[in-house]
């Protein structure tokens, strides 16, 4: 034992840690790798969750940020153990695919502008000027409507220049989907989806393409994660919510939409878009994971793992989302989720893949 | 084997023997490679045609004509025409700033430059060929994006969409930069080594005794070029601004930077659109597969691919005495 040890760790050329490696050994031993694929938007958080989860629970994670579409598709062909999305499953599609849907983390969409002078959190919106932003119908800065709100502020004589994401994205189902709850007219018009037609503005991919825009051009404004506007410094904008407060996009507005949401819907697809609430950020948003009900044989243990995986990021990855700007679900949520495992994730012999406590 | 009997030395048969065997499996390996580009070829269109398909069958021929590209689940409507209309005149305006210099670039390496200058102007035309197209694009984004927001349309605006006749080619509502003159001005670097490194190779194919005649009758460099060289040259000149606008047509990456990505049409050179190559960029990875959304992307790309055939077909056609030569 002792000698095939040190001729190991000599192999290793790991002289300076015999210790760490007799720890260590056992546990890469039984790693088990799930693979998932999916959404952009939350691909920081799991893979912080992957890197914390490694030794505690022992599963490697291979995460493919391929979009949901991507991650939708390959869930459906089987070719990787979950999928993740950021819109959710209809439950026809869900059914057709044979799938399990649960939320993760929320996220938010916030707005930011390019307007010297102002500050941050500083510029105030309604609902129905930005619609008409995105619409195209407010062509200066200093127009009355947004003067007759900001009375505090400098507001210059610029071109108001709409920035949105001309790829898919799960940002863009958000905003546009906020859009169409604010104004019917959107609503009949362009629109809620990953990829719409917009009225008026300029397109690039990503959020970082979105900032570039903001940042390049005087008079700009556009919307993005907000966990991508915190980590890049944006200068972001209050914006009214339903109970006629302007809220500014921080966290504890976020976790104030998280509470306020309804999450016994079916599927989980929790509305929270636009809530009630004084404290409420009106833009936020599940990301969602994808989980075949039915795993083969072969899969059981692949798909037990996902669920030990999630299971873990529930118990213990809230302070990792916080730190990167998402927002954890609420206790309740998490019970829910995991009795929706119980009830519908089936091995081939019909028994429950996960069983409380199976951690 | 009465072969080997009637030859004088016993190991030319042996040779010859081992040799056509190779000989034979040689000739069937460039035989089967030669093929396989067909092969790929075919394949890829009749692959893209049956993705197509469903988007066909949906919209007819009127993918092509309408404006309406609505991916929002539930009344998807598509149709290719801004797109379309997109990628062609982002490739012919590029093409319009592109021929004069590149004209100014072959006229001064055959004529005008001193020999010793000739090699480096050369390898640098060759050089900007190498370029990697997303570098044009990060330059594009960067340098020209924001030049043309803040020293044309900032600062010139009003002054431009004032002229008389053009003015409204220069009014806008989109002050980002992003524009289709933005894509214009990127492409026409891009090809620009393109079209210079055929004209030059035209230009200098034109006899010394041509261009000597027309000197000792007394003519200017001017005249030798433009009664000479040009009139001798016109059908391959054409041919070289052709592979260029075949290259500016697929120009994906960089144009996707600088265009806009705007599903509208253009009133004015500082307006957002798009090109076929933009969208498919944009929105494949987004849609799903078997959806409608995809099936017109592919239409998309087939149409792209009938339009990039035909003018590649045309810019060999009216190359093909040079390419002979």
């Amino acid at each position: 034992m002792t000698h095939g040890f040190n001729r190991r760790s000599l192999m290793l050329g790991a002289a300076a840690l015999p210790v760490a490696g007799v720890a260590i050994s056992p546990a890469w031993a039984q790693q088990a790798t799930i693979t998932g694929a999916g959404a952009t938007f939350p691909r920081p958080v799991y893979e912080r969750w992957a890197q914390a989860a490694r030794d505690p629970v022992g599963i490697t994670l291979n995460y493919q940020s391929i979009g949901s579409g991507g991650g939708i598709n390959q869930i459906t062909a089987r070719t990787v153990d979950f999928g993740a999305s950021d819109a959710p499953l209809a439950q026809a599609q869900l059914t057709e695919r044979k799938l399990l849907q649960f939320p993760t983390v929320l996220g938010s969409v916030v707005l930011s502008a390019n307007l010297p002078g102002v500050d941050d959190n500083a510029l105030r919106l309604t609902p129905e000027i930005i619609a008409d932003i995105f619409f195209g119908r407010i062509a200066r800065w200093n127009d009355p409507r947004i003067v007759e709100l900001n009375r505090d502020l400098r507001l210059p004589n610029l071109p108001v220049s709409p920035a949105y994401r001309a790829d898919g994205s799960g940002t863009t189902f958000i905003f546009s989907t906020y859009l169409s709850r604010v104004s019917p007219e959107w609503r009949a018009g362009p629109g809620a989806g990953t990829a719409i037609s917009w009225p008026a503005g300029n397109g690039a991919r990503g959020n970082e393409g979105v900032s570039n825009i903001i940042r390049n051009t005087p008079g700009a404004i556009g919307y993005i994660e907000n966990a991508y506007a915190v980590v890049n410094r944006m200068t972001t904008t209050q914006i009214r919510n339903k109970s006629g407060a302007f809220v500014k996009p921080e966290t504890p507005q976020f976790l104030a939409a998280a509470a306020a949401a309804d999450w016994s819907v079916p599927n989980f697809a929790a509305d929270t878009i636009d809530l009630s609430g004084p404290t409420v950020w009106p833009i936020t948003s599940p990301t969602y994971i994808l989980l075949p009900i039915d795993p083969p044989a072969d899969k059981v243990a692949a798909s037990r793992n996902t669920m030990r995986f999630f299971d873990w990021a529930y118990r213990s990855g809230s302070d990792i989302a916080r730190r990167l700007e998402y927002i954890p679900l609420p206790d309740a949520t998490h019970a829910m989720v995991r009795a929706a495992w119980t009830a519908n994730v089936k091995d081939p012999s019909g028994r429950p893949v996960w069983t409380p406590g199976a951690a | 084997m009465s072969d080997s009997t009637t030859t004088p030395s016993g190991r030319l048969p042996r040779r010859r023997g081992a040799g056509s065997t190779g000989d034979i499996i040689f000739e069937w390996m460039c035989r089967s490679a030669g093929f396989l580009v067909l092969l790929l070829l075919g394949a890829i269109i009749v692959t893209l045609f049956i993705g197509a398909l469903p988007a066909f069958r949906e919209f007819g021929f009127d993918f092509l004509f309408s404006t309406k590209w609505d991916p929002v689940e539930g009344r998807e409507r598509f149709g290719g025409a801004v797109a379309i209309l997109g990628t062609l005149l982002s490739a012919i305006f590029a093409i319009i700033l592109a021929v004069p210099i590149a004209f100014g670039i072959a006229f001064f390496l055959t004529e005008l430059a001193p020999p010793w200058l000739r090699r480096p102007v050369g390898t640098a035309i060759e050089l900007l060929a190498a370029v990697p197209s997303i570098i044009f694009g990060m330059w594009g984004l960067f340098i020209v994006v924001p030049f043309i927001q803040r020293n044309i349309q900032l600062a010139w605006g009003e002054e431009l969409s004032a002229i008389p006749l053009i003015g409204f080619l220069f009014q806008s509502s989109n002050f980002a930069g992003t524009s289709i003159f933005a894509a214009a001005l990127v492409i026409s670097i891009m090809i620009l080594p393109f079209i210079a490194a055929t004209m030059r190779d035209v230009f200098d194919q034109v006899p010394a005794v041509y261009k000597e005649s027309a000197y000792g009758l007394g003519a200017t460099r001017w005249e030798v070029v433009s009664k000479v060289v040009i009139p001798y040259t016109r059908i391959s000149v054409v041919g070289g601004i052709m592979l260029g606008l075949g290259r500016a047509l697929g120009e994906t990456m960089a144009v996707t930077f600088v265009i806009g990505n705007a599903n509208r049409m253009v009133g004015s050179v500082f307006d957002a659109t798009t090109t076929i190559a933009s969208v498919i960029a944009m929105e494949f990875p987004e849609s799903l597969s078997g959806s409608l959304q995809q099936s017109a992307l592919l239409a998309l790309g087939f149409i792209l691919f009938i339009i990039s055939f035909i003018v590649l077909a045309t810019s060999r056609y009216l190359l093909r005495s040079r390419l002979k030569a």
